[in-house]
């Protein structure tokens, strides 16, 4: 019986050494295509030391900036689910109520983001305030349309049970069908997560605002690719890409502690 | 049994029912129940006795006719309990949870309702499934959660749709035994909806056959094998006869539908 057992445990250790031989390879392959390159073009593809330097350089702007973003991220992200569950609750009682809104609600969300921006700025000024609410702008429907969906999915039997109890309206609601819908609401927090540091960023590119340390990481890159820091600007490349990856894992931890203990979605026979 | 209680708890008058301008689904319909019966509603598809059951529980109003369940109209009776085919389980809630949630919904204290679910949990087997999710729970121990769950509020009338037509033969029997071993304890009335012939005749000292289109009662076979019912009643030949008349007289209601 050993046999195909260490076959499973040599598949499993090859299966985590690959991603880090391709890691390997792709940095060796950086390498080569920049010595290939002219000296004159050499400067538009930064080495891996040189993005490491760029990080020791400029560590405390990066940082910071990283911290401005996240902070307008979270803010926009946090606000979006609050008044989006609120909204969804609110839709969740009629088709009728549903019909009169979500015109609008498609407005809001097919008006680009880049098209907004200037008005928000007129209006908020730049900064983290315009920041905030263009994430917002951007989570909001995603999380309005999936809780929306959740609230009015509930079990058809589970209702009837509930009337049959001569449950309360609020009971129906925050007993049955708010917990019902967590699932569909872990889909649009997923989804909103891994846009809200995208708007965060988007949005300090237009709205940023170097006054007083508030600049993110999209004015950052205005700034590095104005001053040609190609190392620095690979660098915010790469911190961006870390504080969206911290966004993503969060929502996920959060969902698998709210749902990890009975939904299907979490079956252990699945693995 | 407690027999000294004559008077009927549940009693139905010329009931018909019909939903807007559909077809009648129950015409004239009339039964009275005394305390401690056990009527099984048993007949063709579209007969209306699931029907039966929403109209005695509330769930649903009479067309006509006159519905006096324990004293009341119906639907004004506190304790009356339904357990549907499907278990229809709370996916979120513990087991326990489960069990506590028609006292919680009544708004009945913490202690109180942890202790009544406990009991109700003990009495169908599954006190050591408390903080299982039904996920992970078989199609059987989820209809006695369902159960249990309809124990909670102590009902003197117990409403039950097919509950165990999902389930395979074995463990529909094993729950059959347990059913009416939970009866001699807790004397409740029963109305129990189903399909199949020998399950009624197993449970009930009364049985209902309807017909359907419209729905009525065709005929009443009394069942009067004593209770406590075991694996030996199963296999004794009065009831195997009594199965095989109770066949033939749902036969007869098919034939009379064509």
């Amino acid at each position: 019986m050993s046999g195909p057992k260490q076959g499973i445990s040599a598949a499993r250790a090859l299966r985590r050494t690959l991603p880090i031989l391709t890691g390997v390879g792709m940095i060796i392959a950086w390498y080569a295509i920049d010595m290939a390159m002219s000296p004159e073009q050499r400067f538009l593809l930064p080495t891996p030391g040189a993005v490491a330097r760029a990080f020791v350089d400029e560590g405390p702007t990066l940082w910071g900036a990283a911290l401005n973003t996240g902070g307008g991220a979270l803010l926009g992200f946090g606000t979006a689910v609050a008044l989006s569950f609120v909204l969804a609750l609110i839709l969740s009682l009629s088709p009728l109520v549903r019909a009169s809104f979500y015109p609008y609600l498609m407005i809001l969300q097919m008006t680009p983001i880049i098209v907004m921006a200037p008005i928000l700025i007129l209006w908020v000024g730049p900064g983290l305030k315009s920041v905030t609410i263009i994430t917002f702008l951007i989570c909001f429907f995603p999380m309005v349309v999936n809780t929306t969906q959740g609230l009015v999915s509930t079990d058809r039997n589970l209702v009837d049970y509930f009337r049959m109890c001569k449950a309360s309206k609020a009971q129906e609601i925050f007993l049955l069908r708010v917990p019902a819908a967590l699932p569909y609401f872990f889909t649009g927090l997923r989804i909103a997560g891994t846009l809200a540091p995208i708007g965060a960023i988007v949005g300090d590119f237009y709205a940023g605002n170097s006054a007083g340390g508030q600049g993110g990481l999209g004015f950052l890159a205005i700034i590095y690719s104005s001053r040609f820091q190609m190392g620095a600007l690979f660098a915010t490349a790469a911190v961006s890409c870390l504080l969206g990856f911290i966004f993503v894992a969060g929502v996920v931890a959060l969902s698998w502690l709210a749902l990890h203990k009975w939904h299907d979605s979490f079956s252990q026979s699945d693995t | 049994m407690t027999q000294e209680a004559r008077s009927p708890i549940v009693e139905l008058t010329d009931v018909d029912k019909r939903y807007g301008d559909g077809p009648t689904i129950l015409d004239k319909v009339s039964f009275s129940a005394r305390r401690g019966d056990f009527i099984t509603l048993i007949g063709p598809s579209g007969c209306g006795k699931s029907t039966v059951l929403k109209l005695i529980s509330g769930l649903s109003p009479a067309s006509s006719g006159r519905i006096v369940v324990d004293g009341a109209p119906a639907g004004s009776v506190e304790n009356l309990a339904f357990v549907f085919q499907e278990p229809t389980l709370l996916p979120w809630l513990s087991v326990q949870r489960n069990v506590e949630l028609p006292q919680r919904l009544n708004g009945a204290g913490k202690g109180p309702r942890a202790e009544t679910a406990r009991r109700s949990l003990d009495l169908v087997g599954l006190s050591d499934r408390t903080d299982y999710y039904p996920r992970q729970l078989s199609g059987g121990q989820k209809m006695r959660v369902s159960i249990a769950r309809a124990l909670s509020v102590s009902p003197r009338i117990l409403l039950l749709d097919e509950p165990f037509g999902a389930l395979d033969e074995m463990t529909r029997d094993h729950l059959n035994e347990e059913l009416l071993g939970i009866r001699q304890q807790l004397a409740w009335t029963a109305f129990f909806v189903t399909h199949s012939v020998p399950e009624a005749v197993f449970l009930s000292n009364r049985i209902l056959v309807m017909s359907a289109n419209p729905g009525r009662i065709h005929e009443e076979v009394r069942v009067d094998f004593p209770y406590p019912r075991t694996e030996e009643t199963r296999e004794s030949a009065p009831y195997q006869k009594l199965v095989g008349e109770v066949s033939r007289i749902l036969r007869s209601v098919e034939r009379l539908k064509q």
